[in-house]
């Protein structure tokens, strides 16, 4: 017991270094840039061949849904919403996290989140590529999908911009593009690094092309430094902004258990929940994969499930919330809508979300199991399955609704698991693309938080000294 | 088959981030003006050695966002209420409150694209080459060495005096380099 209080005063007088072993810049450079440079082995084959192929699920579905329409889903009378925007909402949730380590975190000067970042605004780029999949998809006449932007058409018709699902396209096209150019700024001068070390000319040109010719100007990284700081303030309202618009295209409509004023803030939490899950489960496989652990320490991985701890609570408070606002509103949809929830034909779904979500991370108020890896991972695990049948509750609401006439079950058909299962394969193929290709952890940012990139560092005043 | 080359100025490697901040400061103080360092990362206290003033990539950003504001406004006012009326739910055809989260996105859009397009033009990025690209030593400055350059076409530039000067505030392998 001593011992463990000595471990947490030691811990907040004097925090475990950033990065840990003995690296100094070069050790860093080479660390990180041998991921890249190191020829194909036969794990990281075997991986994109696995994850290739749920891609290529992905694409057969889609192909398939095209020629036949939505007709091949479950969707029915009542339920006339249903994996698409689970799917969806799932997707852009677990980008969240990345724009949050990336952002708010920066913003807060915390700067651990410097071996992580890079990582998770990759796995935010390729988390809302699969969410853009669905909306582009659910359409029903793909031909047409260009309507939800306002571009001059035949019929001399504009977009409807009362529209929630409107304000939606707009939230989330401006977040993946905004995102996309926060990780390229990021990239530039670790692009060049590699560009630099570049052995072939396939590399050179590459690196050198994307890297737009930085060389580490003094004047630059000037400019630099603000943008990227201007950039971190922008992505943070927008990053609350998307999901709280996200939440709209439910609360602005006026069906019982969706219309709450609780959803903007209650999906924003569950959002950067779900992306801390997602970070982890994708960090403590590649930190071993490829020798990252003296930069993803135990120390980082413990932070995080702080944050999952926090955010799982918040989400266990919004479900108690709802369920009170809906007996204290005293509407009777309102009261139906979440009894039925919880003991309606859907309360495995409902008993899943809540064991998933709201218990599973009270674990981490122990610190021996919040700095165990194996907990850890399958804790994050737990986390995604119960933070996608959040969405799958909310969404399945419609499937008792005013009239018990037209009440239905929805049963999902094979062409919603495969198109589930085929995102998995799209985000995890981008995913170890981005590991092969591009720098994980952000290298110039990393030796930036070193204790000798301080120009008063103790160990040059000693040099001088002498 | 001589070519003649003109001299692009002086390189000169430092061995830490404390020597270049020392080395800049002092050149500052003499009064150079078109000196340059060169590091891995973003050295703390170099912009006030160096004597730079503010960036200007803010102002780029206010102008992004307030282009992106007029924009947002302008596109649901003009096309709800002027190009094709719309009668929804009879309410009026143009309101700010239903207005404001499309205007939002597009004010952080173009305020995005001012700060990162504005942050390369004032870098004049991209640059496919500099002179400096002739030092094989120099590539090393992405990885873990310091650099600091004095450009010819600076005033006070004299290339043996100057030359002098970096050797004996620390800089090694000073060298011209060539255009």
């Amino acid at each position: 017991m001593s011992d463990t209080n000595d471990i947490y005063q030691k811990d907040s007088i004097f925090p475990p270094p950033l990065v840990s072993g003995k690296h100094d810049f070069h050790s860093i450079t080479e660390t990180i840039c041998g991921v890249v440079e190191k020829p194909f082995n036969i794990n990281w084959l075997l991986a994109i061949g696995f994850s290739s192929t749920f891609l290529l699920m992905l694409g057969a579905s889609i192909g398939y849904l095209f020629w036949e329409g939505t007709g091949i889903w479950g969707l029915n009378n009542p339920v006339g919403w249903g994996w698409a925007i689970v799917n969806f909402v799932f997707w852009v949730g677990i980008g969240h996290a990345g724009t949050l380590i990336s952002a708010v975190l920066f913003l807060f000067r915390q700067k651990w989140r410097t071996a992580i970042n890079r990582f998770a605004e990759a796995m935010t780029i390729f988390a809302v590529i699969c969410a853009l999949v669905f909306p582009g998809i659910h359409v029903g006449r793909v031909w047409a999908a260009y309507w939800m932007l306002p571009i001059p058409n035949q019929m001399a018709m504009w977009p409807n911009f009362r529209s929630p699902l409107l304000w939606d396209v707009f939230a989330v096209s401006t977040y993946f593009t905004v995102s996309l150019l926060f990780w390229y700024v990021g990239l530039v001068p670790d692009l060049a690094t590699l560009r630099d070390r570049a052995k072939n000319k396939i590399a050179f040109w590459a690196y050198g092309i994307l890297s737009l010719g930085w060389r580490g100007a003094n004047r630059h990284w000037q400019n630099y430094e603000r943008a990227y700081m201007l950039l971190a303030g922008l992505a943070t309202p927008l990053v609350l902004s998307v999901h709280t618009i996200v939440s709209f295209d439910f609360a602005v409509s006026v069906i019982p258990g969706w219309h709450t004023t609780i959803f903007p803030p209650y999906f924003v939490a569950g959002a950067i929940f779900s992306g801390f899950a997602m970070v982890l489960t994708l960090a403590i496989p590649c930190r071993k994969l490829f020798g990252l652990e003296d930069f993803i320490t135990l120390r980082h991985i413990e932070n995080m499930n702080k944050v999952i701890l926090v955010t799982g609570t918040l989400v266990g408070y919004a479900y108690a919330m709802e369920f009170f606002i809906a007996w204290y509103s005293g509407a009777p949809y309102e009261g139906f809508a979440f009894i039925n929830r919880a003991f309606g034909p859907y309360w495995w779904a409902y008993l899943t979300m809540v064991s998933c979500n709201v218990i599973s991370p009270q674990f981490f108020w122990s610190k021996r199991l919040r700095t165990n890896l194996t907990v850890t991972f399958i804790l994050s695990i737990f986390v995604n399955i119960g933070m996608w049948f959040e969405r799958f509750v909310i969404t399945m609401s419609l499937h008792r609704d005013f009239l018990p006439s037209s009440w239905d079950y929805y049963t999902p058909t094979i062409f919603d698991v495969s198109l589930l299962l085929g995102s998995f394969g799209l985000f995890f193929t981008l995913f170890i693309l981005f590991l092969k290709f591009l720098p994980a952890v952000a290298i110039s940012e990393v030796k930036g938080v070193m204790p000798q990139a301080d120009p008063h560092w103790e160990g040059y005043a000693q040099k001088e000294a002498h | 088959m001589s070519e003649i080359k003109k001299n692009w100025g002086v390189l000169a490697e430092f061995a830490n981030p404390a020597e270049l901040l020392n080395a800049a400061q002092k050149l500052n103080d003499l009064g150079y003006k078109k000196f340059e360092t060169w590091s891995p990362f973003p050295i703390h206290g170099m912009d006030d050695a160096m004597g730079l003033s503010g960036s200007k990539v803010p102002w780029l950003t206010l102008g992004g966002g307030l282009t992106g504001l007029s924009i947002g406004l302008l596109l649901q006012w003009w096309t709800g209420a002027v190009d094709y009326p719309l009668v929804i739910g009879g309410k009026p055809y143009f309101a700010w409150q239903y207005a404001l989260p499309v205007t939002f996105e597009l004010s952080i859009l173009l305020s995005a694209f001012g700060t990162v397009f504005g942050m390369f033009a004032l870098n004049l990025m991209p640059r496919p080459y500099h002179p400096l690209d002739n030092i094989p030593a120099f590539k090393r400055v992405t990885d873990d060495k310091f650099f600091l350059s004095i450009e010819v076409s600076d005033p006070l530039f004299d290339m043996e005096k100057t030359k002098t000067l970096l050797s004996e505030l620390g800089g090694t392998d000073v060298t011209s380099v060539e255009e």
